[in-house]
Protein backbone atom coordinates (compact mmCIF):
# COMPACT_ATOMS: atom_id res chain seq x y z
CA UNK A 1 0.00 0.00 0.00
CA UNK A 2 0.63 3.39 -0.33
CA UNK A 3 3.16 4.75 2.03
CA UNK A 4 1.13 8.14 2.53
CA UNK A 5 -1.57 6.58 2.76
CA UNK A 6 -0.61 3.86 5.53
CA UNK A 7 0.66 6.79 7.27
CA UNK A 8 -2.16 9.06 7.30
CA UNK A 9 -4.32 5.26 8.59
CA UNK A 10 -1.99 4.12 11.69
CA UNK A 11 -1.96 8.13 12.31
CA UNK A 12 -5.92 8.72 12.82
CA UNK A 13 -5.84 5.21 14.18
CA UNK A 14 -3.60 5.91 17.27
CA UNK A 15 -4.77 9.24 17.51
CA UNK A 16 -8.44 8.57 18.16
CA UNK A 17 -7.42 5.62 20.17
CA UNK A 18 -5.35 8.10 22.49
CA UNK A 19 -7.85 11.19 22.24
CA UNK A 20 -10.72 8.01 23.40
CA UNK A 21 -8.18 7.11 26.24
CA UNK A 22 -7.74 10.03 27.62
CA UNK A 23 -11.18 10.88 27.86
CA UNK A 24 -12.23 7.52 29.42
CA UNK A 25 -8.75 7.84 31.60
CA UNK A 26 -10.30 10.63 33.79
CA UNK A 27 -13.54 8.28 33.72
CA UNK A 28 -11.45 5.62 35.74
CA UNK A 29 -9.30 8.23 37.62
CA UNK A 30 -12.20 9.61 38.98
CA UNK A 31 -14.27 6.09 39.62
CA UNK A 32 -10.80 4.08 41.12
CA UNK A 33 -10.50 7.35 43.26
CA UNK A 34 -14.49 7.50 44.43
CA UNK A 35 -13.98 3.67 45.11
CA UNK A 36 -10.82 4.07 47.19
CA UNK A 37 -12.56 6.94 49.21
CA UNK A 38 -15.78 4.86 49.67
CA UNK A 39 -17.81 6.61 47.63
CA UNK A 40 -19.41 5.98 44.00
CA UNK A 41 -17.96 8.28 41.68
CA UNK A 42 -19.47 9.53 37.86
CA UNK A 43 -22.61 7.58 38.03
CA UNK A 44 -25.67 9.51 36.44
CA UNK A 45 -24.87 9.82 32.84
CA UNK A 46 -25.04 6.51 31.48
CA UNK A 47 -24.97 2.94 32.81
CA UNK A 48 -22.05 3.52 35.96
CA UNK A 49 -21.38 7.15 34.39
CA UNK A 50 -19.72 5.37 31.29
CA UNK A 51 -21.01 8.89 29.38
CA UNK A 52 -19.91 11.00 31.67
CA UNK A 53 -16.52 12.01 29.50
CA UNK A 54 -18.81 13.00 26.66
CA UNK A 55 -20.63 15.11 29.01
CA UNK A 56 -17.60 16.78 29.75
CA UNK A 57 -16.31 17.34 26.29
CA UNK A 58 -19.47 18.47 24.93
CA UNK A 59 -19.62 20.99 28.01
CA UNK A 60 -15.84 22.29 28.20
CA UNK A 61 -16.72 22.51 23.66
CA UNK A 62 -19.90 24.62 24.69
CA UNK A 63 -18.72 26.98 27.23
CA UNK A 64 -17.42 30.44 26.65
CA UNK A 65 -14.15 30.93 25.71
CA UNK A 66 -13.03 33.33 28.55
CA UNK A 67 -10.30 35.52 28.29
CA UNK A 68 -9.52 37.74 31.17
CA UNK A 69 -8.70 41.50 30.71
CA UNK A 70 -5.36 41.47 32.28
CA UNK A 71 -3.25 38.44 30.67
CA UNK A 72 -0.80 38.59 28.07
CA UNK A 73 -3.06 37.85 25.21
CA UNK A 74 -0.60 36.19 23.09
CA UNK A 75 1.39 33.52 25.65
CA UNK A 76 -1.60 33.08 27.20
CA UNK A 77 -3.24 31.52 24.23
CA UNK A 78 0.10 29.84 23.17
CA UNK A 79 0.81 28.01 26.32
CA UNK A 80 -2.18 25.76 26.56
CA UNK A 81 -2.01 25.09 22.71
CA UNK A 82 1.87 24.47 23.36
CA UNK A 83 1.07 22.12 26.45
CA UNK A 84 -1.03 19.94 24.85
CA UNK A 85 0.69 19.46 21.33
CA UNK A 86 3.73 18.69 23.06
CA UNK A 87 2.00 16.14 24.97
CA UNK A 88 0.50 14.52 22.24
CA UNK A 89 3.57 14.32 19.88
CA UNK A 90 5.62 11.39 21.83
CA UNK A 91 2.78 8.60 21.35
CA UNK A 92 4.62 9.11 17.82
CA UNK A 93 7.66 7.05 18.91
CA UNK A 94 6.19 4.48 21.42
CA UNK A 95 6.37 0.61 19.76
CA UNK A 96 2.88 -1.13 20.09
CA UNK A 97 4.13 -4.06 18.96
CA UNK A 98 6.09 -5.72 16.26
CA UNK A 99 5.85 -6.33 12.55
CA UNK A 100 2.48 -7.29 11.36
CA UNK A 101 0.79 -8.16 8.19
CA UNK A 102 -2.66 -7.35 7.31
CA UNK A 103 -4.09 -7.97 3.79
CA UNK A 104 -1.01 -8.52 2.45
CA UNK A 105 0.33 -5.36 3.60
CA UNK A 106 3.56 -5.49 6.05
CA UNK A 107 3.76 -2.90 8.74
CA UNK A 108 4.87 -2.00 11.98
CA UNK A 109 2.97 -1.40 14.66
CA UNK A 110 4.57 1.85 15.90
CA UNK A 111 3.92 5.13 14.04
CA UNK A 112 7.76 6.19 13.54
CA UNK A 113 10.71 4.39 14.76
CA UNK A 114 14.24 6.90 15.25
CA UNK A 115 17.47 5.74 15.76
CA UNK A 116 17.36 8.83 18.24
CA UNK A 117 13.77 7.68 20.16
CA UNK A 118 14.49 7.87 23.73
CA UNK A 119 16.42 11.43 23.34
CA UNK A 120 13.43 12.73 21.29
CA UNK A 121 11.27 11.36 24.35
CA UNK A 122 13.32 13.16 26.48
CA UNK A 123 13.62 16.22 24.45
CA UNK A 124 10.14 16.74 23.77
CA UNK A 125 9.35 16.40 27.87
CA UNK A 126 11.85 18.59 28.51
CA UNK A 127 10.41 21.60 26.42
CA UNK A 128 6.85 20.49 27.44
CA UNK A 129 7.40 22.81 30.41
CA UNK A 130 6.90 25.72 28.67
CA UNK A 131 3.42 25.15 28.15
CA UNK A 132 3.18 25.77 31.72
CA UNK A 133 5.56 27.96 32.66
CA UNK A 134 4.16 30.39 30.01
CA UNK A 135 0.42 30.18 30.87
CA UNK A 136 1.19 30.78 34.30
CA UNK A 137 3.35 33.83 33.34
CA UNK A 138 0.68 35.17 31.17
CA UNK A 139 -2.16 34.95 33.57
CA UNK A 140 -0.78 37.88 35.29
CA UNK A 141 -1.84 36.22 38.58
CA UNK A 142 0.34 35.42 41.83
CA UNK A 143 -0.77 32.29 42.34
CA UNK A 144 -0.75 31.35 38.32
CA UNK A 145 2.59 32.49 38.78
CA UNK A 146 3.68 30.78 41.34
CA UNK A 147 2.12 27.42 40.25
CA UNK A 148 4.52 27.63 37.54
CA UNK A 149 7.62 28.53 38.92
CA UNK A 150 7.55 26.07 40.93
CA UNK A 151 6.23 23.13 38.04
CA UNK A 152 9.91 24.93 36.47
CA UNK A 153 12.20 23.49 39.26
CA UNK A 154 10.52 20.97 40.03
CA UNK A 155 10.39 19.33 36.63
CA UNK A 156 14.19 20.43 35.87
CA UNK A 157 15.35 18.83 39.11
CA UNK A 158 13.43 15.97 38.27
CA UNK A 159 14.46 15.13 34.89
CA UNK A 160 17.94 14.59 35.67
CA UNK A 161 17.10 11.27 37.78
CA UNK A 162 14.29 10.57 35.14
CA UNK A 163 17.13 10.76 32.22
CA UNK A 164 19.76 8.84 34.75
CA UNK A 165 17.24 6.11 35.50
CA UNK A 166 16.41 5.71 31.61
CA UNK A 167 19.98 5.33 30.59
CA UNK A 168 21.41 2.13 32.76
CA UNK A 169 19.14 0.06 30.90
CA UNK A 170 20.21 1.22 27.39
CA UNK A 171 23.74 0.27 28.49
CA UNK A 172 22.62 -3.39 27.96
CA UNK A 173 20.71 -2.61 25.00
CA UNK A 174 23.22 -0.96 23.20
CA UNK A 175 20.72 1.45 21.38
CA UNK A 176 18.32 4.58 21.68
CA UNK A 177 15.79 2.69 19.00
CA UNK A 178 12.60 1.86 21.20
CA UNK A 179 11.73 -0.78 18.24
CA UNK A 180 15.30 -2.33 19.00
CA UNK A 181 15.07 -1.54 23.02
CA UNK A 182 12.01 -4.33 22.87
CA UNK A 183 13.49 -6.27 20.98
CA UNK A 184 16.46 -6.42 23.04
CA UNK A 185 14.36 -7.59 25.99
CA UNK A 186 13.46 -10.62 24.25
CA UNK A 187 13.58 -14.29 25.50
CA UNK A 188 13.38 -15.95 28.58
CA UNK A 189 15.69 -17.25 31.54
CA UNK A 190 15.59 -20.81 32.51
CA UNK A 191 12.78 -20.32 29.72
CA UNK A 192 10.78 -18.80 32.78
CA UNK A 193 11.76 -15.30 33.38
CA UNK A 194 11.51 -12.76 30.98
CA UNK A 195 14.77 -10.74 29.78
CA UNK A 196 13.02 -7.70 30.80
CA UNK A 197 15.22 -4.80 31.83
CA UNK A 198 13.67 -5.48 35.28
CA UNK A 199 14.79 -8.33 35.49
CA UNK A 200 17.85 -8.23 32.87
CA UNK A 201 21.87 -9.97 33.73
CA UNK A 202 24.33 -8.68 34.67
CA UNK A 203 22.34 -5.66 36.07
CA UNK A 204 18.79 -6.01 36.93
CA UNK A 205 16.99 -2.50 36.75
CA UNK A 206 14.74 -2.57 39.33
CA UNK A 207 16.18 0.44 41.52
CA UNK A 208 16.52 1.97 38.03
CA UNK A 209 12.42 1.28 37.41
CA UNK A 210 11.45 2.40 41.36
CA UNK A 211 13.52 5.80 40.29
CA UNK A 212 12.09 6.24 37.13
CA UNK A 213 8.70 5.84 38.22
CA UNK A 214 8.78 8.13 41.17
CA UNK A 215 10.58 10.89 38.77
CA UNK A 216 7.57 10.03 36.32
CA UNK A 217 5.15 11.18 39.01
CA UNK A 218 6.86 14.61 39.48
CA UNK A 219 7.31 15.33 35.48
CA UNK A 220 3.41 14.38 35.07
CA UNK A 221 2.69 17.31 38.13
CA UNK A 222 0.63 14.02 39.88
CA UNK A 223 0.35 13.75 43.38
CA UNK A 224 2.50 13.01 45.71
CA UNK A 225 3.86 15.59 43.55
CA UNK A 226 1.31 17.96 42.57
CA UNK A 227 2.36 21.61 43.91
CA UNK A 228 2.22 23.05 40.84
CA UNK A 229 -1.73 22.99 41.37
CA UNK A 230 -2.13 22.18 45.10
CA UNK A 231 -5.24 23.97 45.31
CA UNK A 232 -5.43 24.53 49.14
CA UNK A 233 -2.71 26.82 48.53
CA UNK A 234 -2.75 27.74 45.41
CA UNK A 235 -6.34 28.12 43.54
CA UNK A 236 -5.43 25.89 40.96
CA UNK A 237 -2.12 26.71 39.96
CA UNK A 238 -1.11 27.67 36.89
CA UNK A 239 -4.69 27.57 34.98
CA UNK A 240 -6.49 29.08 37.81
CA UNK A 241 -7.44 31.72 34.96
CA UNK A 242 -7.94 29.22 32.40
CA UNK A 243 -12.07 28.47 31.02
CA UNK A 244 -13.14 26.17 28.44
CA UNK A 245 -11.05 24.42 25.99
CA UNK A 246 -8.26 26.24 26.96
CA UNK A 247 -8.21 24.53 30.20
CA UNK A 248 -9.40 21.32 28.35
CA UNK A 249 -6.26 20.92 26.85
CA UNK A 250 -4.25 21.41 29.98
CA UNK A 251 -6.15 18.79 31.28
CA UNK A 252 -5.51 16.92 28.08
CA UNK A 253 -1.81 17.36 28.26
CA UNK A 254 -1.63 16.43 31.75
CA UNK A 255 -3.47 12.89 30.80
CA UNK A 256 -1.61 12.41 27.40
CA UNK A 257 2.00 12.77 29.52
CA UNK A 258 0.72 10.34 31.68
CA UNK A 259 0.38 7.82 29.09
CA UNK A 260 3.44 8.69 27.27
CA UNK A 261 5.38 8.03 30.30
CA UNK A 262 3.70 5.12 31.64
CA UNK A 263 4.15 3.65 27.94
CA UNK A 264 7.94 4.60 28.23
CA UNK A 265 8.23 2.80 31.21
CA UNK A 266 6.71 -0.39 29.95
CA UNK A 267 8.88 -0.13 26.63
CA UNK A 268 12.64 0.47 28.05
CA UNK A 269 11.65 -1.38 31.85
CA UNK A 270 9.01 -3.72 31.01
CA UNK A 271 9.82 -5.47 27.74
CA UNK A 272 7.03 -3.83 25.70
CA UNK A 273 4.97 -5.83 23.77
CA UNK A 274 6.57 -9.22 25.37
CA UNK A 275 4.56 -11.64 26.93
CA UNK A 276 5.59 -12.29 30.82
CA UNK A 277 6.45 -16.14 30.26
CA UNK A 278 6.85 -18.17 27.52
CA UNK A 279 4.07 -19.21 25.31
CA UNK A 280 4.48 -23.43 25.85
CA UNK A 281 3.40 -22.49 28.93
CA UNK A 282 0.03 -20.29 27.74
CA UNK A 283 0.76 -17.58 27.15
CA UNK A 284 -1.07 -17.03 24.45
CA UNK A 285 -4.22 -17.85 26.37
CA UNK A 286 -4.09 -15.58 29.45
CA UNK A 287 -6.21 -12.79 27.21
CA UNK A 288 -8.59 -15.04 26.56
CA UNK A 289 -9.05 -16.41 29.82
CA UNK A 290 -8.99 -12.82 31.66
CA UNK A 291 -11.68 -11.76 29.10
CA UNK A 292 -13.55 -14.73 29.85
CA UNK A 293 -13.71 -15.21 33.56
CA UNK A 294 -14.62 -11.23 33.75
CA UNK A 295 -17.21 -12.71 31.10
CA UNK A 296 -18.43 -15.19 33.22
CA UNK A 297 -18.90 -13.36 36.37
CA UNK A 298 -20.35 -10.59 34.75
CA UNK A 299 -22.93 -13.04 33.46
CA UNK A 300 -23.24 -14.98 37.20
CA UNK A 301 -24.09 -11.12 38.54
CA UNK A 302 -26.54 -10.41 35.73
CA UNK A 303 -28.55 -13.63 36.61
CA UNK A 304 -28.22 -13.32 40.03
CA UNK A 305 -28.93 -9.13 40.15
CA UNK A 306 -28.61 -7.34 42.97
CA UNK A 307 -30.38 -4.17 41.48
CA UNK A 308 -33.31 -4.78 39.54
CA UNK A 309 -31.77 -3.33 36.07
CA UNK A 310 -28.57 -5.38 36.18
CA UNK A 311 -30.32 -7.78 35.07
CA UNK A 312 -30.39 -6.15 31.74
CA UNK A 313 -27.55 -4.51 31.56
CA UNK A 314 -24.79 -7.39 32.68
CA UNK A 315 -25.79 -9.96 30.45
CA UNK A 316 -24.40 -7.72 27.69
CA UNK A 317 -21.77 -7.00 28.77
CA UNK A 318 -20.84 -10.62 30.10
CA UNK A 319 -21.86 -11.03 26.17
CA UNK A 320 -19.31 -8.76 24.93
CA UNK A 321 -16.65 -9.85 26.61
CA UNK A 322 -17.24 -13.52 26.04
CA UNK A 323 -16.94 -12.54 22.47
CA UNK A 324 -13.71 -10.69 22.92
CA UNK A 325 -11.97 -13.57 24.57
CA UNK A 326 -13.17 -15.85 21.57
CA UNK A 327 -11.70 -13.46 19.06
CA UNK A 328 -8.33 -13.72 21.27
CA UNK A 329 -8.52 -17.53 20.21
CA UNK A 330 -8.42 -16.91 16.10
CA UNK A 331 -5.20 -17.90 14.29
CA UNK A 332 -5.72 -14.88 12.22
CA UNK A 333 -5.52 -11.76 14.59
CA UNK A 334 -3.46 -13.47 16.85
CA UNK A 335 -0.49 -11.99 15.70
CA UNK A 336 -1.15 -8.73 16.53
CA UNK A 337 -3.85 -8.70 19.06
CA UNK A 338 -1.15 -10.81 21.41
CA UNK A 339 1.51 -8.13 21.19
CA UNK A 340 -1.63 -5.17 21.55
CA UNK A 341 -2.86 -7.18 24.62
CA UNK A 342 0.29 -7.49 26.65
CA UNK A 343 1.39 -3.51 25.91
CA UNK A 344 -1.87 -1.93 26.39
CA UNK A 345 -1.97 -4.49 30.13
CA UNK A 346 1.15 -2.87 31.35
CA UNK A 347 0.70 0.57 30.42
CA UNK A 348 -2.39 -0.18 31.83
CA UNK A 349 -1.20 -1.39 34.98
CA UNK A 350 1.21 1.18 35.44
CA UNK A 351 -1.73 3.92 35.04
CA UNK A 352 -3.50 2.29 37.45
CA UNK A 353 -0.26 3.19 39.55
CA UNK A 354 -0.49 6.61 39.28
CA UNK A 355 -4.47 6.63 40.05
CA UNK A 356 -4.01 4.49 43.23
CA UNK A 357 -0.86 6.28 44.05
CA UNK A 358 -3.43 9.62 43.96
CA UNK A 359 -5.92 8.25 46.17
CA UNK A 360 -3.51 7.24 48.71
CA UNK A 361 -0.74 9.54 49.32
CA UNK A 362 -0.81 13.28 50.85
CA UNK A 363 1.44 15.58 48.78
CA UNK A 364 4.87 16.60 50.11
CA UNK A 365 5.96 19.90 51.08
CA UNK A 366 8.28 22.34 48.30
CA UNK A 367 11.15 21.74 50.52
CA UNK A 368 10.77 18.22 50.81
CA UNK A 369 10.26 17.83 47.50
CA UNK A 370 13.26 19.58 46.36
CA UNK A 371 15.72 17.93 49.34
CA UNK A 372 14.24 14.17 48.37
CA UNK A 373 14.62 15.20 44.50
CA UNK A 374 18.68 16.68 45.00
CA UNK A 375 19.88 14.79 47.98
CA UNK A 376 18.14 11.12 47.40
CA UNK A 377 16.44 10.42 43.69
CA UNK A 378 20.01 11.88 42.10
CA UNK A 379 22.70 10.42 43.62
CA UNK A 380 21.12 6.90 43.40
CA UNK A 381 20.12 7.46 39.78
CA UNK A 382 23.84 7.86 39.69
CA UNK A 383 25.12 5.44 41.76
CA UNK A 384 22.62 2.97 39.74
CA UNK A 385 23.99 4.39 36.11
CA UNK A 386 27.60 3.69 37.26
CA UNK A 387 27.25 0.22 38.93
CA UNK A 388 25.51 -0.56 35.87
CA UNK A 389 28.34 0.31 33.78
CA UNK A 390 30.76 -1.48 35.75
CA UNK A 391 28.41 -4.73 35.61
CA UNK A 392 28.08 -4.43 31.67
CA UNK A 393 31.86 -3.54 31.32
CA UNK A 394 32.97 -6.62 33.31
CA UNK A 395 30.02 -9.16 32.24
CA UNK A 396 27.99 -7.65 29.23
CA UNK B 1 11.36 18.91 -0.48
CA UNK B 2 15.05 19.93 1.83
CA UNK B 3 15.64 23.05 0.18
CA UNK B 4 12.22 24.07 0.80
CA UNK B 5 12.15 22.94 4.67
CA UNK B 6 15.53 23.98 4.81
CA UNK B 7 14.55 27.77 3.53
CA UNK B 8 10.89 27.40 6.05
CA UNK B 9 13.37 27.04 9.12
CA UNK B 10 16.26 29.53 8.20
CA UNK B 11 13.69 31.75 7.65
CA UNK B 12 12.30 31.22 11.28
CA UNK B 13 15.81 30.99 12.82
CA UNK B 14 16.50 34.68 11.53
CA UNK B 15 12.95 36.06 12.08
CA UNK B 16 13.41 34.74 15.89
CA UNK B 17 16.42 35.97 16.17
CA UNK B 18 15.77 39.65 14.87
CA UNK B 19 13.17 39.33 17.23
CA UNK B 20 15.29 38.35 20.06
CA UNK B 21 17.44 41.49 20.14
CA UNK B 22 14.34 43.57 18.89
CA UNK B 23 11.72 43.14 21.63
CA UNK B 24 11.74 45.32 24.66
CA UNK B 25 10.21 42.34 27.03
CA UNK B 26 12.83 39.97 28.09
CA UNK B 27 10.21 37.21 28.14
CA UNK B 28 9.26 37.81 24.77
CA UNK B 29 13.14 37.29 23.70
CA UNK B 30 13.79 34.63 25.51
CA UNK B 31 10.52 32.59 23.92
CA UNK B 32 12.23 33.72 20.38
CA UNK B 33 15.87 32.31 21.75
CA UNK B 34 13.72 28.91 22.02
CA UNK B 35 12.36 29.83 18.29
CA UNK B 36 15.47 29.58 17.30
CA UNK B 37 17.28 26.59 19.41
CA UNK B 38 14.28 24.70 17.70
CA UNK B 39 15.01 25.89 13.97
CA UNK B 40 18.48 25.38 14.42
CA UNK B 41 17.27 21.60 15.45
CA UNK B 42 15.64 21.34 12.31
CA UNK B 43 18.40 22.08 10.13
CA UNK B 44 20.88 19.91 12.06
CA UNK B 45 18.11 17.45 11.43
CA UNK B 46 18.25 18.53 7.35
CA UNK B 47 22.03 18.01 7.23
CA UNK B 48 21.86 14.46 8.75
CA UNK B 49 22.93 15.33 12.02
CA UNK B 50 19.44 13.45 14.12
CA UNK B 51 21.69 13.36 17.37
CA UNK B 52 23.06 16.68 17.92
CA UNK B 53 19.47 18.00 16.42
CA UNK B 54 17.74 15.93 19.99
CA UNK B 55 20.53 17.09 21.82
CA UNK B 56 20.41 20.99 21.16
CA UNK B 57 16.37 20.67 21.85
CA UNK B 58 17.15 18.44 25.01
CA UNK B 59 20.21 20.94 26.31
CA UNK B 60 19.41 24.35 25.20
CA UNK B 61 16.35 24.97 24.20
CA UNK B 62 14.73 22.35 26.87
CA UNK B 63 17.28 23.61 30.31
CA UNK B 64 19.23 26.21 29.46
CA UNK B 65 16.22 28.53 28.18
CA UNK B 66 13.91 27.01 31.13
CA UNK B 67 16.77 28.33 33.71
CA UNK B 68 16.51 31.44 32.02
CA UNK B 69 12.80 31.89 31.72
CA UNK B 70 12.64 30.58 35.26
CA UNK B 71 15.26 33.59 36.26
CA UNK B 72 13.39 36.23 33.96
CA UNK B 73 9.82 34.83 35.70
CA UNK B 74 11.20 34.89 39.36
CA UNK B 75 13.24 38.40 39.08
CA UNK B 76 9.94 39.72 37.56
CA UNK B 77 11.84 41.65 35.08
CA UNK B 78 9.68 44.23 33.23
CA UNK B 79 9.77 45.82 29.97
CA UNK B 80 12.65 47.56 28.70
CA UNK B 81 12.61 51.67 28.81
CA UNK B 82 13.29 52.60 24.86
CA UNK B 83 16.73 53.64 24.67
CA UNK B 84 17.12 57.38 24.62
CA UNK B 85 18.98 57.18 20.55
CA UNK B 86 21.51 60.05 19.14
CA UNK B 87 20.99 61.27 15.98
CA UNK B 88 23.97 59.57 14.26
CA UNK B 89 22.43 55.93 15.78
CA UNK B 90 19.25 56.72 13.93
CA UNK B 91 20.62 57.96 10.73
CA UNK B 92 23.21 55.40 10.29
CA UNK B 93 22.09 52.39 12.02
CA UNK B 94 20.39 50.27 9.76
CA UNK B 95 22.77 51.25 6.56
CA UNK B 96 25.91 50.48 9.00
CA UNK B 97 24.18 47.14 9.84
CA UNK B 98 23.44 45.83 6.10
CA UNK B 99 27.19 47.21 5.44
CA UNK B 100 28.28 44.63 8.24
CA UNK B 101 26.53 41.75 6.93
CA UNK B 102 27.25 42.61 3.39
CA UNK B 103 31.42 42.49 4.20
CA UNK B 104 30.34 39.33 6.13
CA UNK B 105 28.73 37.32 3.75
CA UNK B 106 31.54 38.78 1.15
CA UNK B 107 34.09 37.20 3.38
CA UNK B 108 32.33 33.52 3.97
CA UNK B 109 31.84 32.92 0.79
CA UNK B 110 35.49 34.10 -0.38
CA UNK B 111 36.61 31.81 2.21
CA UNK B 112 34.24 29.03 1.49
CA UNK B 113 35.51 26.50 -1.67
CA UNK B 114 32.25 27.28 -3.94
CA UNK B 115 32.62 23.70 -5.79
CA UNK B 116 31.82 22.34 -2.18
CA UNK B 117 28.13 22.96 -1.81
CA UNK B 118 26.41 21.07 0.86
CA UNK B 119 23.92 18.13 -0.43
CA UNK B 120 21.06 16.99 1.79
CA UNK B 121 21.04 13.58 2.98
CA UNK B 122 24.52 12.63 1.97
CA UNK B 123 26.02 12.52 5.29
CA UNK B 124 24.44 9.52 7.50
CA UNK B 125 27.26 9.63 10.15
CA UNK B 126 25.22 11.74 12.28
CA UNK B 127 23.37 8.89 14.45
CA UNK B 128 24.09 8.79 18.66
CA UNK B 129 26.57 5.75 17.69
CA UNK B 130 28.96 7.61 15.50
CA UNK B 131 29.13 10.49 18.12
CA UNK B 132 29.77 8.19 20.60
CA UNK B 133 32.53 6.44 19.02
CA UNK B 134 33.93 9.55 17.71
CA UNK B 135 33.73 11.39 21.17
CA UNK B 136 35.63 8.51 22.85
CA UNK B 137 38.42 7.30 20.77
CA UNK B 138 39.19 10.09 18.08
CA UNK B 139 38.49 13.60 20.18
CA UNK B 140 38.73 11.52 23.95
CA UNK B 141 41.13 14.21 24.88
CA UNK B 142 39.51 17.70 23.95
CA UNK B 143 36.15 16.06 25.16
CA UNK B 144 37.76 14.93 28.44
CA UNK B 145 39.81 18.73 28.72
CA UNK B 146 36.09 20.49 28.29
CA UNK B 147 34.41 18.25 30.71
CA UNK B 148 37.12 19.69 33.30
CA UNK B 149 36.12 23.05 32.14
CA UNK B 150 32.73 22.57 32.72
CA UNK B 151 33.51 21.28 36.30
CA UNK B 152 35.77 24.69 37.09
CA UNK B 153 32.51 26.24 35.71
CA UNK B 154 30.34 24.18 38.46
CA UNK B 155 32.57 24.90 40.95
CA UNK B 156 32.97 28.73 40.19
CA UNK B 157 29.08 29.13 40.27
CA UNK B 158 28.88 26.95 43.25
CA UNK B 159 31.44 28.93 44.91
CA UNK B 160 29.72 32.48 43.85
CA UNK B 161 26.27 31.40 44.51
CA UNK B 162 27.00 29.80 47.89
CA UNK B 163 26.42 31.82 51.64
CA UNK B 164 29.70 33.02 52.78
CA UNK B 165 30.83 31.16 55.56
CA UNK B 166 32.85 32.82 58.66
Amino acid sequence: MNFYLLTVLKTAVVAAALLTTLAYLQWIERKVIAHIQIRMGPYRVGPHGLLQPLADVIKLLTKEDLIPAHVNKFFYMLAPFLAVSLALISIAVIPFGPEIEIGGTRTWMQLTDLNIGILFLLAISSVSVYGIALGGWASNNKYSLLGSLRSAAQMISYELPLGLALAAPLLMAGTLSLREIVYAQSGYWFGMIPKWAVFQMPAPQVIGFLIFLIAAFAETNRLPFDLPEAENELVAGFHTEYSSMKFASFFMAEYANMVTITAVATTVFLGGWMAPFPAEYGSRLVPTAVLGLAGALALYHGFHPLRPRDRRTLPVVGVVFLVLAGVFLLPAVQSWLLPLFWFLAKTGALLFLFIWVRGTLPRFRYDQLMRFGWKFLFPVAVVNLFATALLVALFG
Amino acid sequence: MDTFLFLIFAAIAVGCGVIVVSQRHPIHSAISLIGVMGSLAVLYLLLGAEFIAATQVLVYAGAVMVLFLFVIMLLNAGVEPPGGKSWPVRLLGIPLLVVLLGVVSFLIRGWIPVKETVVFGSFTGGGPRDVGGALFTEYLLPFEIVSVLILVAILGAVVLGGKEID
